[in-house]
């Protein structure tokens, strides 16, 4: 009998609390399975955020640490200085990297802090209930912007990637998705990528997946597949916008 | 080793190296700032690192990460400063990770005004933050302690696992005194909870986020024992001439030397004065405000504040003993200031 699939070692046995059709459970086996094939488990630290990935912790077969609000990169530049040759990766939603932890990801690209942030893209607050984040789209419904996301009152949904890219100390920044099994091959790749490029040294790294969140879209989730492709990819384009080589 | 002449806040920071800390992660305020330029000056000549955070919040997140790795680690500021920072100490209070936080106090609230103050009394000793958690708080009096009690702090923080504040007037901060440098600490305690890779054993997990209840109520209990341990074993205090003494009064930190001063005046007169300083300010020496109300007729708690210490000698003294104050902000009282006012209220209860 040969295996042929089967659960990653950097994985647990726990199952997943999320929601049926939320993407977040897809990402986790991802970054699993990248850290299995570097051979890095026992030399990795996550760090988990305040959202809905708060519980990462119980799925990551590895040293985790949960973070305040915001707060992951600055507590991986606190352990990657200390431990430089750990692999250290932050896992966070819009929320709490693009609205409260604003200050902490931008200074930690503009170091060059040679950690790998994953930050996924849902558009919402989903663990608080689905309010409006700093990256919902204009005409976006949530519960506080139940007339849609208007410009005239809170402004334009923030491109992260686009945004880190301009940093001197970013080495690689790459968005992908996972609506389809094409743009998930993409996003391993670019998750292992950004992990390489830690492990040479060459600065700081972030892929930003988009992802859905069936629930408080109100949508089905093969609707919600749907709905990333045909309004959020057009404003956030997929690819890499930092890839910066070893001299 | 002979003595060397030093600034208390570059006492504090050479205490901290002397006693293995490895990490300092801060962001400038006055009047604390020289501790952070002294470690910038310092790591990266001896090894270690110093990094100059965005934020007070990023600052105390650095030191929470560093602290998980198990190593000694440290930041330093200033009221305002401790403010921001309190959301990252409960957090680290309730992951047990021991660490050293300074406060070089100054005049709140608000901005305030970055003269001296012990207005910080009631942020350092009743947590601070959100939740039931408390801080080991030392205080010291000279630049001597200044480095000794950075050491301590260390050694305390790692005996808990807790948080360790070390709380200094401004004055004490900016001050010169001769200091006699100690022995580099080179024994450290196993710390088998410490996040470092999980080679060779289970994955360790640092985590705050208690969503059972019954969970909750028990990591509670467990922070409550220890803080229960730590009050029986840990409350330190300075006694002077307080065996005979009508009224007994109670300052800390720089305020302690000036009332000292004034008390060794008085005593000249003919008044039974005595002192009690607090060392520990959270653990507050209870034992020893306790055994002083068995003969002195009144006590005075003197401090740079509106009055925040006063509430823990109330509770100390537990009604045996009237207890007054008497307090100055933005200004230093002088002892003469003090003998007079000790004077005034010997006079008006009889105590001569």
């Amino acid at each position: 009998m040969k295996i042929i699939a089967r659960r990653p070692e950097s994985l647990t046995p726990a199952r997943f609390h999320y929601c049926p059709g939320c993407t977040h459970g897809i990402i986790h086996r991802l970054v699993a399975e990248c850290i299995d094939e570097l051979n890095m488990r026992e030399n990795a630290v996550g760090i988990c955020p305040v959202g809905c990935a708060v519980l990462a912790y119980d799925y990551f077969n590895l040293d985790m640490l949960e973070a305040g609000h915001g707060r992951a990169p600055a507590i991986a530049t606190g352990i990657k200085r200390i431990l430089p040759d750990r692999l250290l990766f932050t896992y966070q939603g819009d929320g709490d990297l693009a609205s409260i932890g604003m200050a902490e990801i931008v200074h930690a690209s503009a170091r060059g802090e040679k950690i790998t942030v994953i930050f996924v893209n849902n558009t919402v607050y989903g663990m608080t209930g689905g309010q409006m984040a700093p990256t919902t789209l204009l005409g976006q419904v949530t519960t506080t912007s139940p007339y849609g996301r208007k410009k005239e009152e809170t402004g334009y949904p923030i491109k992260m990637a686009e945004l880190l890219a301009t940093n001197e100390g970013s080495a690689y920044i790459c968005r992908t998705a996972v609506n389809n099994p094409a743009n998930v091959t993409k996003t391993k790749k670019a998750l292992k990528k950004a992990f390489q490029t830690q492990i040479k040294g060459l600065g700081f790294s972030m892929v930003e997946v988009l992802s859905t969140c069936p629930t408080n879209w109100g949508l089905g989730p093969m609707e919600s597949l749907k709905w990333l492709e045909e309004n959020m990819i057009p404003y956030y384009p997929l690819g890499e916008f930092k890839v910066k080589e070893a001299q | 080793m002979n003595k060397v002449l030093m600034k208390g806040n570059e006492a504090i920071a050479e205490g901290a190296l002397t006693a293995g800390c490895i990490a300092f992660f801060g962001y400038p305020i006055t009047p604390s700032s020289e501790i952070a330029e002294y470690m910038a000056k310092k790591f990266p000549l001896q090894g270690g690192t110093f990094l100059q955070a965005e934020s007070e919040l990023a600052a105390i997140s650095m030191v929470y990460g560093g602290a998980s790795t198990g190593y000694r680690v440290m930041t330093a500021s200033s009221g305002p400063g401790i403010s921001l920072k309190s959301e990252g100490i409960s957090i680290i209070a309730e992951a047990e990770l021991p660490c050293l936080i300074v406060n070089i106090s100054r005049g709140g609230p608000g901005l305030g005004g970055i003269q001296p103050a012990q207005s910080d009394y009631f942020q350092a000793t009743r947590g601070g933050g959100h939740g039931d958690y408390k801080l080991i708080v030392l205080a010291p009096s000279s630049v001597q302690e200044m480095l000794d009690f950075a050491m301590d702090a260390f050694a305390l923080a790692d005996k808990y696992r807790t948080p360790v504040m070390l709380m200094a007037e401004g004055t004490l901060g900016q001050m010169m005194e001769p200091v006699i440098p100690r022995e580099k600490v080179t024994q450290f305690a196993d710390k088998p909870w410490a996040i470092s890779g999980c080679k060779g054993r289970k994955p360790n997990i640092v985590n705050t986020l208690h969503l059972s209840p019954e969970f909750l109520e028990y990591r509670n209990n467990v922070l409550n024992d220890k803080y229960n341990l730590i009050e029986a074993n840990e409350q330190k205090a300075e006694s002077y001439c307080t065996e005979d003494a009508d009224l007994v009064v109670v300052a800390f930190g720089l305020m302690s030397r000036i009332v000292k001063k004034a008390i060794m005046e008085v005593r000249k007169k003919g008044f039974k004065v005595g002192l009690i300083r607090p060392i520990t300010l959270w653990p507050f020496p209870v034992d020893c405000v306790k055994k002083a109300a068995e003969t002195a007729k009144l006590f005075l708690s003197v401090e740079i504040s509106m009055g925040q210490m006063i509430e823990d000698v109330r509770l100390a003294v537990n009604g045996k003993a009237a207890v007054e104050f008497y307090g100055r902000i933005g200004m230093i009282p002088s002892p003469q200031e003090i003998a007079r006012q000790i004077i005034l209220l010997a006079e008006r209860e009889g105590l001569k």
